[in-house]
């Protein structure tokens, strides 16, 4: 494979992937009913010793 | 029969190192391949003096295992002592050159000696303990893997030792924290692999359903690391029995794959790692469940995404291309996002519970490493900006700025964690001295502002000494003179690396004699609330 095929792969189809993955963790923490979810994950630590 | 496998592969071994010893095709590697046969025969000794053939106790496998942590944790704080004091031996080589012992505790022998000493060994060790205890407890379940995490932790400080004498023999590949030869980088790559399958085996076989958030980034690490470390160390060895590698890249990509390691090293080794080690350890001193749960996932996958392209900020003005320096810029400034989200997710988990800080010299600690993680990821993006670069590349205000993170986040969190374990491990009350962790707290802070102000002033004038022309546009300095103008600045750096020493020191004592089962006999921090007085 040539240097500017990855090259071009990268900033358009590889960067538009990531920024969608990401979008989707962003959604996927603030989504609706999560926050008890959350609160019920962090409670884990503590939860023994 | 006990420890009957290891007794045979560690003989085994043995063997092999003596032959590759006697073939050697360098003196180099004849003398490293010495060194390993004593080490591994004398492992050899010790395991068959403790070995015995009564049938031993089956595993319960309900309990947690905690010997490989309890092991790492007396390693961990072993290599803090050693690696600080290698770190104020360098010091006072470049105050006093005449400290250079040559050939084998030159500065330049010694210095990758103290980085990888505090990094991988102090560092590494701390991550290894506390992730095998972090994951057991948040996982509900045993190490993966049986006798695997002892292999983990035994293959790792012969790592380490093979780094350390390699080193001082000569024996360098002449990269930025990962200067072991191709041989040593083998043994690393079986341990570390061994290490991701008794971490992973342990969330696979976990009984909490959710993957705790401080396992996520421990694991970051692990994947990553394995990753940044095979991808670096492509090299060619000149011979199978020879210590000199080439390195399968040339020229400007050799740079940047270097540079991509090196700062990844420093996001993934020095930061997600130890961020594994915040969001378990924090909440666990200060009894409180962290600030927000979602923020923390956020944090994770901005950290991780951000991380890996900050690289080329350490080639600015270099043959690489103008587009990759810039993106490496842009990547750096936009981690001030995650890391302060971070920072803040950190220190507000003690909110409605400040008081800890007057109160728990732990939870100082761990507040004042956040502290730290804030300001060093505020500092670290502003020097990757390319106009401010021109100024602070070469010069010491990079090593201050190092210190910072590594002084202040990595060793205070580590601090805070070690001071919470040895008591739960060793099933003690409490530490033998809760107000020599005050001490230690201030001896390190002490030492540590020192550090990273004096390499502040010493960094800057040393940029502007290069940078200043005269009207002819003739250079006005000459480099030796440079040189002469940081001698000060030197010494009063060697003054503040002794005192954050003198701080490793207290705790060497302090969880010596906890482990040993001493309490001092102390009086409560700040308990007494004066009772309020009727007016006369």
């Amino acid at each position: 494979m040539e240097y500017q095929q990855l090259r071009t792969f990268a900033d358009s189809w590889g960067l538009l992937a990531m920024t969608l993955f990401f979008v989707g963790t962003l959604i996927f923490a603030f989504r609706p009913g999560s926050r008890k979810s959350a609160d019920e994950a962090a409670q884990i630590p503590l939860k023994d010793d | 029969m006990k420890y009957g496998s290891a007794i045979i592969g560690t003989g085994i071994a043995a063997f092999f190192a003596l032959l590759a010893a006697g073939l050697a095709k360098d003196e180099l590697f004849a003398s490293h391949m010495g060194i390993l046969v004593i080490v591994l025969i004398g492992a050899v000794v010790v395991l068959m003096r403790q070995t015995s053939f009564t049938p031993q106790p089956a595993v319960d496998m309900s309990a947690y295992m905690d010997g490989p942590i309890r092991y790492g944790v007396i390693a961990t704080v072993f290599w803090c002592v050693v690696g600080l004091l290698v770190g104020v031996v360098i010091a006072l080589q470049l105050a006093y050159p005449d400290l250079n012992v040559e050939p084998f505790l030159s500065f330049g022998r010694v210095r990758p000696l103290h980085t990888s000493a505090v990094v991988f060994a102090f560092g590494g060790n701390a991550l290894i303990a506390t992730s095998f205890y972090v994951v057991q407890r948040t996982s509900r379940a045993r190490l993966f893997g049986g006798d695997l995490a002892w292999f983990v932790f035994w293959g790792y400080q012969l790592f380490i030792v093979m780094a350390a004498t390699g080193y001082l023999l000569g024996i360098t590949q002449g990269r930025e924290y990962a200067e072991p030869e191709w041989y040593v980088d083998l043994w690393l790559t079986i341990v570390w692999v061994c290490y991701l399958i008794v971490f992973l085996g342990t969330i696979l076989r976990r009984k909490e359903p959710h993957i705790y958030v401080a396992n996520w980034f421990y694991l970051s690490f692990i994947v990553t690391v394995a990753m940044l470390h095979i991808v670096n160390n492509l090299a060619v060895p000149v011979s199978i029995t020879g210590s000199k590698s080439y390195s399968a890249f040339a020229g400007v990509q050799d740079a940047l794959t270097q540079w991509w390691y090196g700062h990844n090293a420093v996001g993934f080794f020095l930061t997600a790692g130890f961020l594994g080690m915040m969001y378990y350890f924090v909440p666990k001193q200060a009894n409180r469940p962290v600030y927000s749960y979602r923020l923390s996932i956020i944090h994770f996958w901005a950290l991780i995404f951000l991380y890996i392209w900050a690289g080329p900020h350490h080639l600015h003005y270099t043959a690489l291309p103008d587009w990759a320096q810039t993106l490496g810029m842009v990547f750096s400034i936009m981690l001030w996002m995650p890391s302060w989200g971070g920072m803040i997710n950190g220190l507000m988990t003690l909110s409605g519970a400040w008081d800890k800080i007057r109160t728990d010299p732990i939870i100082r600690m761990m507040v004042a490493a956040i502290a730290f993680y804030g300001m060093s990821t505020f500092e670290g993006p502003m020097m990757s900006i390319k106009a401010v670069n021109s100024l602070s590349h070469y010069t010491d205000w990079t090593i201050g700025h190092v210190h910072s993170g590594a002084l202040g986040w990595v060793g205070m969190i580590t601090f805070g964690a070690v001071y919470f374990l040895v008591p739960k491990l060793w099933n003690r009350e409490r530490l033998y001295s809760v107000r020599m962790v005050t001490w230690h707290f201030w001896f390190a802070t002490l030492g540590l502002v020192v550090y990273a102000a004096v390499m502040w002033v010493s960094g800057i004038q040393q940029g502007l000494m290069w940078r200043e022309y005269d009207q002819q546009g003739f250079l006005v300095y000459s480099f030796a003179e440079t040189v002469e103008a940081m001698h000060l600045y030197y010494v009063v750096r060697a003054l503040g690396g002794a005192l954050y020493l003198i701080g490793g020191l207290i705790m060497a004592w302090n969880v010596t004699m906890t482990i040993l089962g001493y309490q001092r006999d102390e009086q409560e921090i700040g308990g007494a609330v004066p009772a309020p007085q009727a007016a006369e």
